[in-house]
């Protein structure tokens, strides 16, 4: 199987105000959200990592997505670095998290093309695109209405398709079902799977461990910002549900849940 | 009820004190910002009321009388006598700003004095004839008048200064108006162009990063100078747009302000080159302090922290704009036209009052294009840093 992303001991740390001090109930002045973390993705596999809050899988995602660079360590996207080819990774990737929103006063419609022109996506590409997509989604209803005006599910449909502009091979999500109805949330997983199917590697975050058991090849469960098991989704669970094998391994390096 | 309003009290005080930023910005600054504009423009009223010692004015002088002759000519002034016929040529002189002053006293001036009665009617008149657009001039006369003054007040008014409806100003048509406009243009043109700018600039960076959209953006693969540059051309072009249409409504507004056709104000006195000039110092102006809000406004976490982290720079701003009012010819130096802000207010002046040189526009522009260029690279800077980008 053809490498496509080799996550490489990735490290991050952020500084802890007074405030976030006594939040965390810590004295320490930094806190490691993301430590020695190494991990492989294939190409046209489902990549998902599972873990709990705070346990770094958003971190890891935005390092990978370029927005925030790693203290120590180094990801190969498709054999460009994150650290020295920011701009490459981001033209190979879709990304999609619910930090990242759209301009309230423009269309889906305009959206689009926005980002299509960003991405370097060719007129008639783009048209085509648009047009797939927008049906797909039934976009195409309330193409021309504000950005501001459309529903959490709307917004999130018109989000999804907007980080598939321009049909990248690494499609990173970051909690791609979280808040939405059960009917939009279907529509996500449903897209997921076709896009899995087209032979696109994605790379997913989530807690939700039936998502997982739904789409992925393979996991890594991240605890306290560690990769406690990486490998396919059989092995991982080893005879067991992934939920037995997750608390299994969660209270085995953090202690009985209280 | 007392004890809920206590309550919501000392919620709201908590809030505003141990939010130390709002403290400084709310409390501090004002305090602040009063203090150094007003020693700034006490140093500007200052610069405009002291003599230069080493200037020594050129006048012209009809009859002087030889009681006055000790105080006239102890003063540093340059005098020449003139006759009758030269009259004419010393006031064009003076117009053209190449003479300070022509004082005329009467043939017989101490002997009409003398024997000068209220009940004979008209007191015999010394005329000053000066120009009130150039500073020498205008001086010169503050001081001239002052000393016939005091000799006619020892006199129990014998004479008059400057009687009757002749015109004594010779400062020509264009010149006044070019030294009203001087005087109130750069002031209103730094504000409107302010105004423009903090419309939109803050909006545009602190609002995308309070909405989150600018994450959206830093995501695609477009380099983050592109973006800081699309911002602030985009940004630009849209103040200047603002600035442009403030400026045209002042323009053809101010005469009805300053008396309507009588003042004999009209913009018509500046040429299609004065409009260039003054256009490309406005553009690069604009670009300036686009990129100088700009990055404030990324520094910020919300619109209303940038509004407020800006308001310093508009204070500063204006302050420096009121330097055309209180800073007589303006700077001089070619080396003070490399000064932000005060270099675009010292051209504007120079354009409006026609007093610039080529060189000090030029300056101006490329040192403004270099801070814009520096500027910038700072906010391409702010844009790569997380820290900046994702404050929370």
């Amino acid at each position: 199987m053809e490498k496509i992303l080799e996550v490489q001991g990735l490290k991050k740390t952020f500084k802890l105000s007074a405030k976030q001090q006594k939040i965390e109930k810590t004295k320490e002045k930094v806190k490691v959200a993301v430590n020695d973390l190494s991990f492989t993705a294939y190409r046209g596999e489902v990549f998902g990592l599972l873990g709990p809050n705070g346990a770094g899988k958003t971190t890891t995602l935005r390092m990978l997505a370029t927005l925030i660079k790693p203290d120590q360590g180094d990801a190969l996207l498709d054999g460009a670095s994150v650290v020295k080819e920011p701009e490459v990774v981001r033209s190979k990737i879709g990304f999609l998290t619910s930090e990242l929103k759209l301009e309230e006063f423009f269309t889906p419609n305009y959206l689009f093309d926005f980002f299509a022109d960003l991405h370097g996506v060719p007129a008639e590409e783009k048209k085509r695109r648009k047009e797939e997509l927008f049906a797909r989604f039934g976009i195409d209803k309330f193409a021309e209405v504000k950005v501001g005006n459309l529903s959490t599910g709307m917004k999130q449909k018109t989000s999804l398709v907007i980080s598939m502009v321009h049909d990248p091979d690494v499609i990173i999500f970051d909690e791609p079902t979280n808040g939405l109805d059960v009917l939009t949330a279907k529509v996500v997983t449903d897209f997921l799977m076709d896009l899995k199917n087209q032979g696109k590697t994605i790379i997913v975050s989530t807690h939700i461990f039936s998502l997982i058991e739904k789409i992925c090849d393979r996991v890594g469960i991240i605890i306290d910002g560690r990769m406690v098991t990486c490998d396919s989704l059989e092995a991982v669970c080893a005879g067991k549900s992934l939920e037995e094998r997750f608390f299994e391994l969660y209270e085995e390096k953090v202690g009985k849940i209280v | 009820m007392s004890r809920d309003m206590l309550t919501i009290i000392k919620k709201e005080f908590a809030r505003f004190f141990r939010d130390k930023r709002m403290v400084f910005t709310t409390v501090l600054m004002p305090g602040l910002m009063i203090y150094i504009l007003y020693t700034f423009m006490g140093k500007g009223m200052m610069q405009e009321f002291s003599t230069d010692d080493a200037y020594v004015a050129s006048a012209y002088v009809q009859n002087m009388p030889e009681e006055l002759s000790p105080a006239l000519r102890g003063l540093s002034v340059e005098w020449t006598e003139l006759s009758d016929s030269e009259i004419e040529s010393a006031k064009a002189a003076i117009t053209a700003k190449e003479a300070d002053m022509l004082l005329v006293f009467p043939a017989d001036f101490s002997a009409s004095v003398a024997k000068y009665e209220v009940s004979d009617g008209a007191a015999p008149n010394v005329a000053i004839y000066y120009n009130s657009t150039e500073a020498e001039s205008a001086k010169l006369y503050g001081v001239i008048k002052g000393v016939l003054d005091a000799y006619e007040q020892g006199m129990a008014n014998k004479f008059d200064v400057n009687a009757g409806g002749e015109a004594y100003d010779l400062a020509s048509e264009k010149d006044a108006t070019g030294q009203v406009f001087a005087m109130l243009l750069p002031l209103l043109l730094m504000t409107f162009l302010f105004s423009g700018c903090i419309s939109i600039a803050p909006e545009a960076i602190a609002g995308e990063k309070e909405r989150g959209t600018i994450a959206t953006l830093l995501v695609t693969p477009m380099k983050r100078s592109a973006l800081a540059l699309g911002k602030i051309v985009s940004l630009s072009a849209i103040a200047l747009l603002a600035g442009l249409s403030s400026f045209l409504g002042t323009m053809l507004s101010l005469p009805n302000l300053m008396g309507g056709a009588d003042s004999g104000m009209d913009a018509s006195v500046y040429v299609l080159s004065d409009y260039l000039l003054l256009l490309c110092v406005i553009l690069t102006t604009v670009l300036v302090l686009v990129a100088l809000i700009s990055i404030i406004s990324a520094c910020a976490k919300n619109i209303k922290e940038a509004s407020t982290a800006n308001a310093p720079l508009m204070i500063v701003s204006m302050g420096v704009s009121l330097s055309t009012m209180f800073g007589g010819d303006g700077a001089k130096s070619l080396g003070l036209f490399c000064i932000p802000l005060y270099n675009s207010v010292q051209c504007m002046h120079g354009i409006f009052s026609f007093q610039y040189a080529p060189e000090q526009i030029v300056v101006t522009m490329v040192s403004n294009l270099v801070y814009a260029f520096l500027l910038t690279w700072v906010l391409t800077k702010l844009f790569n840093s997380e820290k900046v980008m994702f404050a929370k």
